[in-house]
C-alpha cells in the first residue's frame, strides 16, 4: 500500500498548508492549547510537546485521522492513526504508540522524497 | 440633553425617559408623558435626541430560546493574544455572527473575552477550530460553557448616576 506513494503525492503530504488548514491543539471543547502544526514534521515534533489531554481529546474526536486524511492527504498515515483508537491508549502510552507511527511514516517519506 | 466639551450631558428628566425606557419600550410618547408628568411631544423631542446622538443605541427583544425550543449552547471565550494584534483579532470577532459580545479584558495578560453562541457542542468547537484558533495573534483560548443561568439583565441606569457620558 506504501509503495504506490508517488513522488508528487509525498511532497504534496509533506509541503505546509496555510494558516487556516494548520492543525490546532485543544485540550476540550474551545480550549486552544496555542500549539499548532501546519506540516506533517511540525506534526510529529508536536506529539512530543503538547499535553497528552490534547491528545486524548482528537483521537477519540477523530480529528487527527481527519486532519492528516483531508488536509495532508495521506490516507496510509489517518488509517494506522484511526487503527489506535481500537487499542484505547491513554496519557503518555497514546503519545508514544501516535509519535512512533507518525514519525516513522515521516521518516519513511521523507527518505522516499530524496532518493 | 447638551453635549458639553464633546460629552454629552444629560438632565433629570432625560434620565427618567431611559429609566423608563429601559423598563418597557413599547411605552408610547403619551404614556410616558403622563408618568413623568410632560408633554408627549417632549418626551418625543428627548427621545428623538438621544436616538441622534447615539445615547440609545436600538430597540429589541428579548427571546427567550428554551421557550420556543431552539437548542444552543452559550460559552464564555477568553482569548489570549499579542498586545499588537489585540486590537484586529476583536474586530475579527465582532463581526461572527456567532459572537454576541466582545470586550477586552485589562488583566495581566491581554485577553479578548467574547460570548459566543453554537447549536450544540460540536458546532462551538468547530467554530473556534476553524475561525478564531487560526486568526493571527491568538496565542490560546480558554472556554467555559455556560449550562445554567441564575440572572440575566441588561444594566439598568439610575438617577443618582453620573450624568456625563463621553462621546
Amino acid at each position: 500500500m506504501g509503495d504506490l506513494v508517488t513522488t508528487s503525492s509525498i511532497s504534496r503530504i509533506l509541503r505546509k498548508v496555510p494558516r487556516e488548514n494548520a492543525f490546532y491543539f485543544f485540550t476540550s471543547i474551545g480550549n486552544y492549547t496555542g500549539e499548532n502544526a501546519t506540516c506533517l514534521e511540525e506534526f510529529v515534533k508536536k506529539i512530543e510537546e503538547v499535553d497528552a489531554k490534547s491528545l486524548e481529546f482528537h483521537l477519540y474526536r477523530g480529528d487527527l485521522e481527519k486532519w492528516v486524511d483531508k488536509t495532508l492527504e495521506d490516507k496510509e498515515l489517518a488509517e494506522k492513526i484511526r487503527s489506535l483508537k481500537s487499542l484505547s491508549p491513554t496519557g503518555n502510552s497514546l503519545r508514544n504508540q501516535l509519535y512512533l507511527i507518525v514519525s516513522k511514516r515521516y521518516e519513511q517519506l521523507k527518505g522516499k522524497s530524496s532518493s | 440633553m447638551k453635549i458639553r466639551n464633546q460629552a454629552v450631558v444629560l438632565d433629570n428628566l432625560d434620565w427618567k425617559i431611559l429609566q423608563v425606557l429601559q423598563e418597557n419600550a413599547k411605552r408610547t410618547y403619551t404614556e410616558i408623558g403622563r408618568l413623568l408628568g410632560v408633554a408627549h411631544s417632549t418626551v418625543y423631542d428627548r427621545i428623538r435626541t438621544m436616538e441622534k446622538h447615539g445615547v440609545i443605541k436600538k430597540y429589541t427583544a428579548l427571546v427567550d430560546l428554551e421557550k420556543i425550543g431552539i437548542e444552543h449552547v452559550t460559552a464564555i471565550m477568553t482569548v489570549f493574544t499579542n498586545p499588537k494584534e489585540s486590537e484586529k483579532v476583536a474586530k475579527t470577532l465582532s463581526e461572527s455572527k456567532e459572537v454576541l459580545e466582545v470586550s477586552m479584558s485589562l488583566s495581566e495578560d491581554l485577553s479578548i473575552i467574547a460570548k459566543v453562541v453554537a447549536e450544540d457542542q460540536n458546532r462551538l468547537h468547530l467554530f473556534i477550530a476553524q475561525s478564531v484558533a487560526p486568526l493571527s495573534g491568538v496565542l490560546r483560548i480558554r472556554t467555559s460553557i455556560i449550562t445554567r443561568k441564575y440572572k440575566d439583565e441588561r444594566f439598568s441606569i439610575e438617577e443618582n448616576w453620573k450624568t456625563e457620558i463621553k462621546r
